[in-house]
């Protein structure tokens, strides 16, 4: 695909979002912005796709635009068009989403000249070829995003979601924009060509690289940068959110990959155990506070912590591994990342999509007004049941095979001489074990809270299921789910030539092998097969089922659920979601959340009701950025007095500032 | 270049130095003035040294604008303002002259430790550290008095110290030394402007004054 044509598109996108300004009042202008973006994102999906299977050479181009003399510079390598796919995917899917969820906009111009202007922005910045262009598309992405993020701006709680968000992302921003110093050099080079012809020296490129896991990461939500993300993520748009969370995320994960893979060069070993260290840490933590919590898209939105989490282990092994010339190893991890970057924007847009459905068919997110919406939405619970197994890793769908393949990455570590990685590696992959489990735990409970049991509100128990357009959605993503979990070779063979321009390898067993099955190493010391698998699941299933069938009894009987010896009516009496958690709560809650419990408990007799309450911390709030912010706060109120001196003080300001810096020259030599 | 015309230039320098701190601890304006005025003759001295040391006749021109201007127009046009204003006072300091002597002390030091190891021939580095412990005398003196006349003489002292340094390199072109001139004329002017509007308003020439009209004054300064 030339570079041209993936241009284009990004400036009929920017078209749609000038239109949407005019249109966006009436009533056809939602459907004629979302089928448009439909339209533009499927053509440039299927560009990036030939271009990706193909495996064609890099086409690049330099439009006269932006710095005069030097130019825009474009390029399309198979790394950009693997995530241009995730990008486009995601936008046209949310695009048919919002085909029906975006008719219930109550404003929608506040959505809609934002959502095609998002996409062409991400589009923009996995084309973009020099430091200059990548940086703006970069914040303009933040910009609409944001836009997006405070659309509903009469709840008070969106907008400081909003602030913080727009903190966080010019902080980011400022970190790239140094990082991008870094790799410039004194002769400010800006296009990314030239940054991969220089050579770093290593202080510079931990410099470099450092800037660069602060800055992308904070898009992409690494502990403890991710703040922002589960405030930011629930409060846009369902479609917005599946966005934010499954693509956004992604293109942070996009700009470390570019830049520390592909611009900085070569790493250091101990560089790939940092931001391994720094995955296992953000999964870990992240599912933790996922279980946590009762609000169905927060608890997804910090859910996408823990992937970022995982994919960033997958990321430090190939770094580990290239640094030490372990190319197939190399390769192994960096395919596992990235498939779990697919994965992820699959199967989180599906369940974002699935929690915008129920936002709305019933206006709740909070999961104990929740409940039975099985009965009441029985296609959007499939669809999400479906996510929920993906995103648990459980075989045969795709979220196993991610995962399986970045603990296959962590067995090899032992190959590696370093004794601090081959210590510290395992404990990674504890720690992403832990998550794993967890994340099983916290999908158990977002599912059987969310749409088991009985209905605990009016809302609930009024649901109705949703139109066909966002079925239709959720539906294609289950498919995706399902076939990247059956059919992995495939990706993994399209993903090898992204491999092999990072990391100069290949997962050498893998090429195209026959029953579609999946070696990373040698088949003699693992092998997985989805479609074996999936085979073997429906067949013993079906057996059970035929001989439970044959043998017991046939007829239905009606009966009361066991209600535990408690025969109570309410629907309140039901397990909760704090219920659920309360166990995890208990070991974890006092060290990672300062939990605080308070029971207050009338005394025998009294006809009062009791309460019980708990309330959870993020410990990056208390710990990081209160602090920072206080000290902000009280460094501004000095300053302020600085405002109102007398002349002779500014005198004596101006004297003290010279007299201090001629000592400094004094004592410099 | 012959001894004793570096132990001239540098007798002129220091003697401005010395004048400097003679400035800092003067306690009646009237004698401020007056070591101002002796400190733009010696300064006119030093320049008109400089011109017979380096070849330069344009350096007389910048000595006559010293003398005339600097040693005859502004003392005595000071010495004007303050007999027209009735301000035969002490000098009001902020702090007291004994310490703002050991800072001067101190000030010079530190010219001296910073340009003693530059490069550059030995008259010019004497020379720079010279001006800028002139400089820096000038600045402290604005900012330890609290009269604007006071204030003004610390900032011709500045400018003396400033046109010093100018002269003491080899190569300065007339067009600086003029604009120097007249820079100094022109903010002269405007002080001289500012104190009488100050006094028509305030009835003093006290800047706390101001401070206290423009309600920021503190009273515990």
């Amino acid at each position: 695909m030339p570079a041209v044509a993936g241009l284009a598109c990004v400036a009929a996108l920017f078209a749609i979002g000038l239109v949407a300004v005019a249109i966006g009042r009436s009533r056809a202008g939602t459907t004629v912005v979302y089928g448009a973006s439909l339209l533009v994102s499927a053509i440039v999906l299927l560009f990036a796709l030939t271009h990706l299977i193909l495996a064609s050479p890099p086409a690049s181009v330099t439009l006269p635009l932006g710095l005069p003399w030097i130019g825009a510079h474009f390029r399309i390598d198979a790394l950009a068009a693997f995530f241009l796919i995730i990008v486009n995917l995601g936008g046209a899917i949310a695009s048919i989403y919002a085909l029906g969820y975006g008719a219930h906009e109550a404003s929608p111009l506040r959505v809609l000249p934002f959502y095609p202007a998002f996409l062409g922005a991400m589009n923009l910045v996995v084309l973009a070829d020099d430091a200059f262009v990548f940086l703006l598309s970069w914040e303009f992405m933040s910009l609409v995003s944001w836009g997006m993020v405070v659309a509903h701006h009469r709840v008070a709680a969106n907008v400081r979601a909003g602030y913080i968000y727009l903190v966080m992302a010019s902080f980011g921003t400022l970190c790239l924009f140094l990082a991008f110093g870094v790799l410039a050099g004194t002769g400010g080079q800006y296009s990314f060509a030239a940054m991969r012809a220089g050579q770093l020296t290593p202080a510079l490129a931990l410099i470099a690289g450092t800037l660069t896991l602060i800055g992308a990461g904070s898009k992409a939500g690494i502990v403890p940068l991710h703040v922002w993300l589960p405030l930011a993520h629930p409060a846009a748009p369902g479609h917005v959110s599946a966005l934010l969370s499954g693509v956004m995320t992604k293109v942070g994960v996009y700009g470390f990959i570019r830049v520390v893979f592909d611009l900085i060069g070569e790493p250091t070993p101990y560089a790939g155990l940092i931001v391994a260290a720094i995955g296992g840490i953000t999964a870990a933590l992240g599912v933790l506070y996922a279980l946590m919590q009762h609000d169905l898209k927060r608890l997804l939105a910090y859910h996408t912590v823990e992937n970022i989490g995982i994919i960033f282990i997958g990321l430090g092994l190939a770094l580990a591994f290239r640094a030490n010339g372990i190319e197939w190893a190399a390769a192994l991890a960096l395919a596992a990342a990235l498939f779990h970057v697919f994965n992820h924007s699959v199967f989180k847009s599906l369940l974002f999509f699935g929690a915008g459905s129920v936002l709305m068919a019933t206006g709740e997110r909070d999961m104990e007004h929740l409940g039975g919406l099985i009965h009441r939405m029985p296609h959007t619970a499939f669809a999400f049941l479906i996510g929920c197994m993906a995103i648990s890793a459980l075989p045969p769908l795709n979220g196993f095979v991610s995962e399986w393949l970045t603990f296959q990455a962590i067995l090899v570590s032992p190959q590696l001489p370093q004794w601090g990685l081959k210590l510290v590696i395992p404990a990674v992959g504890a720690l992403l074990a832990l998550s794993a489990a967890l994340a099983a735990a916290c999908f158990v409970k977002a599912f059987g809270v969310t749409f088991l049991g009985r209905a605990r509100s009016n809302a609930a128990q009024a649901a109705h299921e949703v139109d066909q357009f966002q079925r239709v959605a959720m539906f294609v993503l289950v498919t995706l789910c399902i076939l990247a979990g059956i059919f992995p070779g495939f990706v993994i063979d399209a993903l090898a030539p992204v491999t092999r321009a990072l990391v100069g390898g290949t997962m050498p067993q893998q090429a195209f092998l026959p029953w579609l099955s999946v070696v990373p190493i040698v088949a003699s010391r693992s092998s997985y097969n989805g479609l074996l698998i999936l085979l073997f699941l429906v067949g013993s299933a079906t057996l059970t089922a035929a001989i439970i069938h044959r043998f017991a009894t046939r007829a239905t009987r009606r009966s009361p659920i066991w209600d535990c010896g408690f025969p109570l009516a309410s629907p309140v009496a039901q397990y909760t979601s704090s219920s659920f958690a309360m166990p995890i709560r208990r070991v974890f809650g006092a060290s990672v959340f300062r939990v605080r419990e308070q029971l207050d408990m009338p005394p025998p007799g009294a006809m009062r009701a009791g309460h019980f309450q708990v309330r959870v911390f993020d410990p990056a709030w208390f710990a990081i950025y209160g602090p920072i912010a206080r000290s902000v706060r009280s460094t501004g109120i000095f300053l302020n007095r600085i405002q109102f001196l007398t002349i002779r003080s500014y005198l004596t300001l101006v004297f003290g500032a010279l007299v201090v810096l001629l000592l400094v020259v004094a004592a410099w030599r | 270049m012959d001894t004793i015309g570096f132990d001239i230039a540098h007798l002129l320098s220091g003697g401005m130095l010395v004048l400097s701190l003679l400035l800092l601890f003067q306690t009646r304006i009237i004698a401020v003035i007056n070591v101002f005025a002796l400190q733009a003759i010696v300064l006119a001295l030093s320049v008109a040294w400089q011109a017979y040391l380096q070849q330069a006749p344009h350096l007389m021109v910048t000595a006559a604008i010293a003398l005339i201007v600097k040693g005859l127009i502004i003392p005595f046009a000071l010495q004007r303002i303050v007999r027209r204003l009735d301000i035969h006072r002490e000098v009001e300091t902020v702090i007291a002259a004994g310490p703002t002597m050991l800072a001067g002390l101190a000030l010079v030091a530190l010219s001296i430790l910073l340009l003693q190891p530059s490069e550059g021939s030995v008259l010019t580095r004497e020379d720079l550290a010279f001006a800028l412990a002139v400089i820096l005398l000038g600045l402290l003196m604005m900012i330890t008095r609290r009269n604007a006349v006071t204030q003004i003489i610390g900032f011709m002292s500045l400018e003396n110290g400033l046109i010093l340094a100018a002269t003491g390199s080899r190569g300065m072109p007339l067009v600086v030394e003029i604009s120097v001139a007249f820079s100094i004329l022109i903010a002269f002017v405007v002080f001289g402007i500012f104190v009488f509007r100050i006094r028509e308003r305030f009835d003093t020439v006290d800047v706390a004054a101001i401070d206290r009209f423009r309600g920021e004054r503190r009273e515990h300064l």
